[in-house]
């Protein structure tokens, strides 16, 4: 008979999702450990390829001193959240960007079959540790920027560091996760949603002076990727807030990061359940 | 139809939680479908803007049981709505409407728990993984439906050695062949002592050796085990080696439910002997109930009931004709379907 499907069920959905998305995600890098050198080589590529993204403003440096305002470790300051940020979701939930292409051929429905959360079993799906390459390239970056940016630290600026690279990763969770979601209504929208988190993260390198006003206004209050790291960042730089927006809004990356992930939550279910009365 | 609501649900749930665990011995129904519907809105582009809605109803009013430990062959055509039921059995799919049971779950809304007591085979697509190699989608499964160590081991051990994957285990899955691939879903799916298996077209593509297998190993299993087996094919010898009770379902609705003889009088399902004549010649005056059904070049077509003997009717030919070269085709089910189809549109 089944002997675990009732001792399952009682156990909370969270949990039970937590613990699926352990076993798939264990099971991928026992098999990336079995071929280390592989994995050697495909992690520095990871890294070497998001390092030129910063070799580009280092050579932008060259020429001029300051990019709308903001000196180099400045940037680098902005350049290591958004990567250490952006690393830590990409290595998490990167996954989930291949819903689409499972939605198109059927095999979604492989994973419905089985008795754990669907969203586990994407998010987790080819759980790639090489994506570590990026999330060290960011903190390398964090790691001179804190060396060579002058600010007079304080309680709250030690304090926020560590919630705003947590909540920073939060906030791109939610934006892969909303894209997945929105991939079982357009299975070929996997473009757009790079636009979002790819996108996203570039974006965020750079000093909110430099972008068109509107841009900024979208991207804090339509996509709130400003809380990621530009103003969190500006805080801790002792800068003047981007749409002068209040002060303590430095703070509240945390809630915006939950309140993210809730909506995008929704979004997943809404997507699932029209998946499943479709089947397409 | 929402009979099952709040606290009511509960109750109703609970109740039927201990009717199975209490044991339907009495060989109760275990699938249960009561006018299961399932209607999509198909838009299809007319226009650069304009979409044209349509309603498609793929299940339409559909209502059986099957009993623990039968072993049922489900067909019809392609689109009739064989996997739009598979799908909603296995809780992939919301019915539109109707009343659906598996086990005394409702499995679009206990899709989960359901998949505790479920095995799914889809001959289309693998459940395994598709990089890994093959053992270690099992120690996924071991652990993902929290099989005890026992019962794991001697499941592998046993499918192991009757679906012969000793040599497969530590093979990629991207790298078997498709009839090995098919071996090793099966064994996936029964790890966990699933009390239903669900086939969707279980030996499509597989080569004669490796359907002779997988049909040896589900009538063992069904009868050593008592698994109740429901699949779809378009193989007819799937459903004589392995069916007792055969469904046709076309354009969403229930056309036949009973043992395969039945449908083979229903049907009035003929086989055809294609013979090689030395030069073209007139079509052959061949004995009744036999007839000539189409003539190309000096190949010839006959057609006779599938319940005579075609060795009477070959003497018979070969006695007149210079033969010299022959071949017997069995009924497939499109036709065997076709010619119900014609002769309910007739009465």
């Amino acid at each position: 008979m089944s002997f675990s499907a009732d001792r399952g069920v009682r156990r909370g959905r969270v949990v039970e999702g937590v613990r699926a998305y352990g076993l798939i995600a264990g099971m991928w890098i026992r098999s990336t450990m079995a071929y280390r050198t592989s994995f050697a080589l495909t992690t520095f590529g990871n890294f070497a390829m998001t390092a030129l993204d910063f070799v580009a403003i280092l050579l932008m440096f060259s020429r001029v001193d300051a990019l709308g305002g903001w000196s180099l470790p400045e940037v680098a300051f902005l350049y290591g959240l958004s990567g250490v940020s952006f690393g830590l979701a990409d290595l998490a939930v990167g996954s989930m960007e291949r819903l689409g292409r499972r939605v198109r051929d059927g095999t979604l429905d492989t994973l419905l079959v089985r008795p754990v959360p669907v969203l586990a079993q994407v998010a987790a799906d080819r759980f790639a540790l090489r994506r570590l390459g990026r999330v060290t390239q960011g903190v390398l970056v964090l790691g001179y920027a804190l060396v060579v940016v002058d600010v007079d630290w304080t309680a709250g600026k030690l304090l926020l560091m560590p919630v705003m690279l947590l909540g920073g990763a939060g906030i791109f969770c939610a934006v892969f996760l909303a894209a997945a979601a929105f991939q079982f209504v357009a299975q070929d929208a996997s473009e757009v949603a790079n636009a979002f988190t790819y996108g996203g993260t570039t974006l965020l390198q750079y000093p909110p002076t430099v972008f068109a006003l509107d841009l900024v206004r979208g991207a804090t209050f339509v996509v709130p990727l400003a809380f990621v790291n530009w103003l969190p960042a500006s805080y801790v730089l002792g800068r003047p807030y981007p749409l002068g927006l209040p002060g303590w809004a430095a703070f509240t990356t945390p809630l915006v990061a939950a309140a993210c992930c809730a909506l995008a939550g929704l979004a997943w279910r809404a997507g699932l359940r029209s998946y499943r009365s479709t089947g397409s | 139809m929402t009979e099952t609501a709040g606290t009511a649900g509960t109750t109703a749930e609970t109740a039927e939680r201990e009717t199975v665990t209490g044991g339907e011995a009495d060989g109760g129904a275990f699938i249960e479908l009561e006018g299961v519907e399932k209607v999509f809105d198909v838009r299809k582009k007319t226009g650069f803007l304009k979409r044209e809605r349509r309603r498609v109803r793929a299940v339409d009013g559909l209502s059986f049981t099957v009993s623990r430990g039968e072993v049922v062959g489900y067909i019809g055509p392609n689109g009739a709505g064989k996997s739009t039921t598979i799908k909603m059995l296995t809780g992939i799919l919301t019915p539109s409407g109707g009343r659906l049971r598996v086990a005394g779950i409702d499995p679009s809304r206990e899709r989960t728990r359901l998949a505790h007591r479920i095995g799914v085979v889809f001959g289309q697509r693998t459940t395994l993984w598709w990089d890994l190699p093959l053992i270690d989608s099992y120690r996924l499964m071991h652990r993902m439906y929290r099989i005890p160590d026992a019962r794991y081991r001697e499941n592998l051990d046993r499918c192991v050695e009757l679906l012969q994957l000793q040599d497969l285990l530590d093979v990629p899955v991207r790298q078997l062949s498709l009839g090995q691939r098919m071996r090793g879903d099966i064994a996936a799916a029964l790890l966990h002592d699933p009390e239903v298996l669900y086939l969707d077209e279980p030996t499509i593509g597989l080569d004669v050796v490796s359907k002779t297998k997988v049909r040896g190993f589900l009538r063992d299993l069904n009868a050593e085990r008592g698994t109740t087996v429901l699949l779809t094919t378009h193989d007819l010898q799937d459903i004589e080696q392995l069916c007792s009770r055969v469904m046709v379902i076309d354009h969403g609705r229930l056309m036949y439910d009973g043992p395969l003889e039945g449908l083979h009088e229903s049907g009035e399902s003929e086989r055809t002997l294609v013979v090689d004549l030395e030069r073209e010649l007139p079509p052959i005056e061949a004995p009744e109930p036999a007839r000539v059904v189409r003539v190309e070049g000096p190949r010839q077509w006959l057609a006779f009931p599938a319940s005579a003997s075609a060795a009477g009717l070959v003497a018979a030919v070969a006695a007149r004709y210079p033969l010299v070269d022959l071949s017997v085709r069995e009924p497939d089910i499109e036709s065997v379907i076709a010619k119900m189809y014609a002769e309910r549109a007739g009465a």
